[in-house]
């Protein structure tokens, strides 16, 4: 909403300057976004200054001017004045700037085959006399120092635009603002003067509001003016309304639209003599269309509120009017419209026609029942006014009575919201500055809400009203209270941070991608979860919900490879979709890591990032997470973006279905597809909501600490076993041999090929014997490697290997 | 007598010259072998009067303690030299470069929600949780926002399905909503998380980090509203003072509405939070509007109370000087390494938010 403050000084007497007017404007809610002149055609032109002026080399009478516009460059100019010479000051106009004596348009130019770049003026082209033989000669001990200034001074007034919130439509008209400040004490209200208008005769075209369920308008109200001449408006009106920012058309269009932002009113005015007979208010049926004045042809849906005669539809009510009823400088007779429509059917119709009006905008926001005679007064004072003319009786066809809202209001209600008092006696005077009709009973006020006001509908409101019309700065500062009613995190708001930063501390960069992501990257990682487009995405290529974490985490890890980065580790913690009702979604983290180990170290063997480089991250990031140790279960399961022979999951129980994590190598086929160029890929992902919470607290967890001082013994084996056969069996064999004495199993040797028979491997493990209760002897040694070795034989085929 | 003196003498110029470990142990065999000088003459002690036998015993033992101890410390000096010779041999570059190592960072935006979390933690808050994916009602219509209001268009949103039914959250306040609607009162809650609205733009992205604030109990006022945010912008910032403006505003679903500016200037190029006469918007506040504590269910003549939601990125970019909201989701290796938070860095009270 954008006005001026001498506007706003034709309702509100005030001795406020205009800062403090801005000051006051943003603390009773109208936000200032911005307090500036209108920009003007004339700030292009800027004060300049000739630094060299040689002879154009294809024409002996132009010149080439090296000209300093106060930036860090020099333009070349091309300048066939006489006068211009090294070190005059002038005016210079950039390309696209509107020459004031002919009004064209300065483009960038080739001038005898050199080119130019705009133009050094003459006073008569600036229309400042009728000089024209060579250019402006600039005073010296004037505009030396001035060199890239604007040459004219904006005398525009400074515009005020506020951002008005959509509960606010009464402060979308110039009159509401002013009321405001009236009321927080930026001064006193001016009473608008008693029309003295004299009418004459009626208003002789029949209007009818259709009583029909979906009508869109309540009030129609209008007159006739007749034998008017329009024109273009007087210079006071055109500089309001280009104050707006708008054009000025007629003198008709810009007096409705004046009356539009001064009072909240949006008015329209037909050509009376183009109406077919009568004017029917209804609704529209499908497939009838208009010519709008935006200069579209619109093609109506039912149930459209629609002005229309016996021809068809003339326009669309409170959003736009049409071309045919339209005014002209021919035209010799107005019907003037001021209307009421509900803010529900405009709403609907724009949105489904898409489109968007200054009336629209208004009207959808609510506009003053009430003001129907009072916009129609104005409008018509105005134009006989400017255009003459003669105006009928007003004619207000009515399908529905407005109805007061009254509100009982404890003033205790302010005090408990706010926790600061007010008194009555100031309470009540503020209400009555906004236009409000109070009055007492007992301690509870009666308030009748101004018909300007559809946002106020009950108590609270009222608060809000005095609250912020008194300052919210007014409001205590307390001391926070620091109750606490339960744990700042849970379990799973834990094991996230624990997580996040457990993972991080492995050497990944966190990053935060979309949610949505490409379907076609999607697709290869969606397994077998439905497909989740979004209507309406931001552009093709985000156009579904991302179904694993890992489509974007590739996609950006493939931009880092082509940015030249070798080894990165990547790792995103997030949503993962798995449908689309609200809640189907698991939290996840996936990451990704390329690239070689000690890469160029100049004593470690660099090598390819690979499987168990992954692996002891997952796993290690779980222990550090809480994760139990020997809660866990390594299987080879995994989805099918994984490589099927270089992967595994993670399992907390043998028969649970869902992994908490997996871990392994990209599908080679992905990598191929994607064309991603690396010496190695591997992920890893943990989903956090599969993983079991734990259902103590470390401080019910810790078992007693019990250890051996006996002697401990080791001892090796190597077993010929099957390739297949998986270590962690026959770690869980060995074990399961005595729980008790056999203190740990390491693998520590893997070996396939010479001496191996085909389809074997040969496994070598070290393993920790003691006992808590003595020192074993060789015998007790002996029986348990012959148990290890009998039991593995036994239970695995493998042989040991002698 | 003297012989000896003379003798010990003698030995101890050879044993201070001497630098040969082998020869040192020569002499002691020579000295205290079986058939060593010293031990010769103590044999000899046998033989002489008691008299006799005392004074020399005492002058034999003083002697041969003398010599013992030279002994042993020549032994310890040499194998000292010797060592110290080894390990001068063993030197080497110690400006060779360490292993390779691999630093994780933390992303600015997990970064400052722990960070909020932490000072919000302070004061009795618990952390809460909503799907990215929303119904309608929760996040329009439950917050007084049907669907003929305009301020549903100050929200661009993105729908899954056609009927408008199914949407990706536009700001975190549905987790009021869940909050409230799953249990009883007082509540007093924080829930960050991502939010979406379909603008894109060099200052809008299409997905973005807010935190909702809600604390709903039978008496809590606009005075603990601001007092609550005063707190949190000063703690958060990290500064001692801080400007602050509460401004009214418009939020369906908060009545009496509020936006808070904080006052800033610019210095050097960068941004000083708390001083200056410039303000910059940061959030939207209000004291819950009675429709929405109808609507999950709570008494508004009995319970009352404030509800704020912040913008999480914006928050990190004015206190990490980060001039680009783009690039918070662009994945840039490089960006990333630069404006990321080492894992150690736990934002926490005793430690200090922020090192």
């Amino acid at each position: 909403m954008k006005f001026t403050v001498d506007w706003l000084k034709n309702h509100l007497d005030t001795k406020f300057n205009n800062n403090q007017i801005i000051d006051k404007l943003t603390n009773i809610g109208l936000e200032v976004e911005s307090f500036e002149s209108s920009t003007s055609e004339l700030d292009t032109f800027i004060v300049a200054k000739i630094i060299n002026a040689k002879t154009h080399p294809n024409a002996d009478r132009l010149k080439l001017c090296d000209v300093d516009i106060g930036s860090d460059k020099t333009i070349e100019v091309v300048c066939g004045a006489p006068n211009a010479k090294n070190g005059l000051l002038t005016v210079y106009a950039p390309p696209g700037s509107i020459i004031p004596k002919n009004q064209m348009k300065l483009s960038i130019s080739k001038i005898r085959g050199v080119t130019s770049y705009g133009m050094l003026c003459s006073e008569s082209e600036l229309l400042l006399s009728n000089e024209s033989d060579g250019i402006i000669e600039l005073k010296n001990n004037k505009y030396a120092n001035k060199i890239g200034e604007k040459y004219f001074k904006n005398t525009s007034e400074k515009v005020i635009d506020l951002s008005i919130t959509p509960n606010r439509p009464d402060c979308l008209g110039v009159r509401g603002i002013a009321r405001d400040l009236s009321a927080s004490g930026a001064g006193k209200l001016k009473i608008n003067k008693k029309s003295n208008l004299k009418y004459r005769g009626n208003q002789n075209i029949n209007v009818t509001i259709k009583k029909e369920k979906a009508q869109g308008c309540t009030i129609f109200g209008s007159c006739l003016i007749k034998g008017v001449t329009n024109k273009e408006s007087p210079k006071w009106l055109k500089d309001k309304i280009l104050s707006l920012g708008q054009k000025p058309i007629s003198a008709i269009v810009d007096i409705t639209n004046y009356v539009m932002f001064d009072l909240n009113r949006p008015l329209h005015a037909y050509d009376a003599d183009k109406i077919d007979n009568e004017i029917i208010v209804r609704s529209s049926s499908k497939g009838e269309s208009f010519e709008a004045l935006d200069n579209k042809k619109y093609i109506l849906e039912n149930d459209m509120c629609v002005i229309s005669d016996r021809s068809g539809v003339l326009g669309l009510g409170g959003i736009i009017g049409g071309t045919r009823s339209g005014t002209e400088y021919s035209t010799k007779n107005i019907l003037l419209e001021s209307a009421y429509f509900l803010p529900r059917s405009i709403r609907k119709t724009s949105k489904q026609l898409n489109i968007d009006t200054d009336a629209k905008f208004r009207f959808e926001r609510g506009i003053d029942p009430l003001s129907i005679e009072e916009g129609l007064i104005k409008a018509s004072e105005l134009i006989k006014q400017i255009c003459g003319g003669e105006i009928s009786n007003l004619d207000v066809k009515k399908i529905e009575n407005y109805k007061k809202t009254i509100i009982n209001f404890d003033p205790f209600l302010f005090e408990k919201t706010t926790g600061f008092n007010v008194e009555n006696k100031e309470l009540i005077k503020i209400l009555e500055k906004l236009g409000f009709n109070v009055s007492k009973n007992k301690k509870i006020l009666k308030l009748v809400v101004p018909s300007w006001r559809p946002d106020i509908t009950q108590p609270i409101d009222i608060v809000e009203e005095i609250v912020r019309i008194k300052g919210y700065e007014n409001i205590n500062t307390s001391e926070p209270i620091k109750t606490r009613l339960k744990p700042t995190l849970n379990y799973y708001q834990k094991l996230f941070h624990f997580l996040q930063r457990s993972v991080a501390s492995k050497g990944y960069l966190e990053t935060v991608t979309w949610s949505f992501t490409d379907s076609k990257i999607n697709q290869l990682f969606k397994e077998n979860d439905e497909e989740i487009p979004i209507v309406n995405p931001i552009s093709s290529d985000l156009n579904v919900l991302r179904n694993s974490i890992f489509p974007n985490l590739i996609f950006y890890l493939k931009k880092n490879l082509d940015r030249g980065f070798k080894d990165i580790s990547l790792f995103e913690i997030g949503p993962s979709f798995k449908g689309k009702n609200p809640g189907d979604q698991l939290t996840v983290i996936g990451a990704v890591r390329a690239g070689k180990v000690s890469r160029l170290s100049w004593n470690d063997k660099e090598r390819i990032v690979d499987t168990f480089d992954v692996k002891k991250d997952v796993i290690q990031s779980l222990y550090e997470a809480g994760i139990n140790k020997d809660d866990i279960i390594i299987d080879d399961r995994t989805p099918s973006y994984y490589h099927p022979g270089k992967s595994g999951g993670v399992f907390q129980n043998k028969k649970e279905k869902n992994a908490i994590a997996y871990f392994g190598e990209i599908h080679p086929s992905i990598i191929k597809k994607l064309d991603i160029k690396t010496e190695g890929l591997v992920i890893f992902e943990i989903c956090l909501d599969y993983i079991k919470e734990s259902n103590q607290k470390i401080k019910d967890s810790k078992s007693e600490y019990k250890f051996s001082d006996y002697q401990k013994s080791e001892r090796d084996f190597a077993f010929i076993i099957n390739k297949n056969f998986k270590s962690q069996e026959l770690v869980n064999i060995i074990k399961s041999v005595d729980n008790k004495l056999i203190k740990s199993v390491r693998v520590f040797d893997v070996f396939e090929g010479e001496n191996i028979p085909e389809g074997k491997k040969s496994i070598a493990v070290n393993v920790t014997i003691q006992s808590e209760e003595k020192t074993l002897n060789e015998n007790d040694l002996d029986n348990i490697n012959k148990l290890i070795i009998s039991s593995v034989e036994s239970k695995s085929g493998a042989k040991i290997r002698s | 007598m003297s012989d000896i003196k003379k003798i010990k003498d003698n030995y101890i110029d050879k044993l201070n010259t001497e630098n040969n470990i082998e020869k040192v142990n020569n002499i002691k065999s020579e000295l205290f072998g079986k058939n060593g000088i010293i031990s010769n003459e103590f044999k000899k002690l046998g033989s002489i009067s008691v008299e006799e036998r005392k004074k020399l015993a005492s002058d034999l033992n003083n002697i041969k303690d003398e010599l013992q101890n030279k002994i042993s410390i020549k032994i310890q000096e040499i194998e000292t030299k010797e060592i110290n010779l080894k390990l001068e041999k063993e030197k080497i570059d110690v400006t060779l470069p360490e292993r390779n190592i691999e630093i994780g960072k933390i992303h600015p935006v997990s970064q400052v929600i722990d960070e909020i979390s932490s000072i919000f933690s302070e004061i009795g808050f618990s952390v809460e949780e909503g799907p990215d994916v929303e119904n309608e009602y929760n996040n329009f219509t439950a917050l007084n926002t049907p669907d003929n209001h305009p301020a549903r268009d100050m929200h661009d949103t993105f729908y899954l399905d056609n009927n408008k039914e199914l949407l990706l959250r536009t700001h975190t306040s549905p987790v009021q909503v869940r909050t409230m609607l799953k249990g009883k009162p007082p509540f007093k809650i924080i829930a960050p998380g991502r939010t979406y609205r379909s603008d894109s733009d060099q200052t809008h992205a299409p997905m973005f980090h807010q935190v909702e604030g809600l604390h709903i109990d039978k008496n809590i006022n606009m005075g603990h509203l601001k007092g609550c945010l005063n707190y949190f912008i000063k703690e958060f910032f990290e500064v001692n003072k801080i400007k602050m403006r509460f401004r009214p505003s418009h939020f369906p679903f908060t009545e009496p509405s509020a936006e808070v500016d904080i006052g800033y200037e610019i210095k050097n190029g960068k941004i000083v939070i708390g001083e200056g006469n410039k303000w910059l918007e940061i959030l939207g506040c209000g004291m819950v509007h009675p429709n929405v504590l109808k609507n999950v269910n709570v008494n508004p003549s009995k319970y009352q109370g404030y509800a704020f939601g912040i913008g999480i990125d914006r928050l990190g970019m004015l206190k990490y000087g980060i001039n680009d909201l783009r690039a918070f989701f662009e994945t840039d290796y490089r960006w990333l390494s630069h404006f990321g938070f080492d894992p150690l860095d736990v934002p926490s009270n005793y430690r200090g938010l922020s090192r």
